[in-house]
């Protein structure tokens, strides 16, 4: 969350818009994003219903029932996914650069350099 | 020659605690300490050889140092930490959900409405294509509770 926020600039600088979710409540998210001085945006899924839609729950996973497990997904602008991270391990996330590299493999994909004269 | 207290062992022990516990509360804020936690592996290597070397002098120069019954116990306790560490990065955190489910790349983003920090409704479909910001990208995590 903090990598990302340091990178922020540069996901501006590529009109990504970083949205992260989580089944923590608004008020907790707000206090805690907040605190950290994190300034995209953060939505709350507390029934999990969302994370449930995208087969993301972990029964069980925190210490107040049930969460999302990590992931992280790369939409384009007609709303299909260009770009997927399933962690197998929570503490290894997918980094800022990572995605960034990404979106440029696939910018440059959909747009080729004109070949010279 | 009079026999000396011997605190490495218990430093040893410290150094184990330390790296046990520096890691979900300082290292894992970080990419570079968290995908892979060398240096809390560091702190561990550390206080192991405290400890080792500890166990050695109590029971190789008993006449000198103490620790016979201490440096054992203290030992035993290490590998405790860092065998809970090992379940705490490894083990643990890799019993995840197989989310076979899960959207794949090329498939439609299924849309949603979530209120955000200000309980401000957030519509997924309203997010991607628009001029401030035409692509989106969604970050799951776990969460604080």
């Amino acid at each position: 969350m903090r990598s990302f926020q340091e990178r922020l600039h540069d996901f501006d600088a590529r009109r990504i818009r970083l949205v992260a979710i989580s089944v923590d409540p608004p008020e907790t998210t707000g206090e805690h994003v907040a605190k950290m001085g994190w300034t995209y945006t953060f939505l709350s899924d507390p029934r999990a219903e969302v994370i449930r839609r995208y087969d993301l729950l972990h029964p069980d996973g925190g210490e107040g029932g049930d969460i999302a497990r990590p992931a992280e997904f790369l939409i384009d602008p007609g709303g299909t996914i260009r770009w997927t991270d399933m962690t197998e391990n929570y503490w290894v996330r997918a980094r800022p650069e990572t995605v960034l590299e990404a979106f440029d493999q696939l910018a440059a994909a959909a747009a080729p350099p004109s070949s010279p004269p | 020659m009079t026999r000396r207290r011997n605190f490495l062992p218990l430093v040893g022990l410290l150094v184990c605690l330390f790296a046990l516990l520096s890691y979900p509360s300082f290292f894992a804020r970080f990419p570079g300490t968290r995908d892979v936690p060398w240096v809390n592996w560091l702190l561990f290597a550390c206080g192991f050889a405290l400890l080792g070397i500890g166990l050695v002098r109590a029971f190789g120069r008993p006449e000198r140092h103490g620790g016979q019954i201490a440096a054992p116990i203290l030992v035993a306790l290490g590998v405790v930490l860092g065998g809970f560490f090992v379940y705490l990065t490894e083990v643990a955190s890799r019993q995840l959900p197989a989310s076979a489910s899960a959207p794949k790349v090329g498939e439609k983003a299924p849309d949603f409405t979530l209120p955000d920090v200000h309980l401000q409704p957030v519509r997924l479909s309203g997010l991607v294509g628009t001029p401030s910001a035409s692509w989106v990208l969604l970050i799951f995590y776990r969460g604080y509770w």
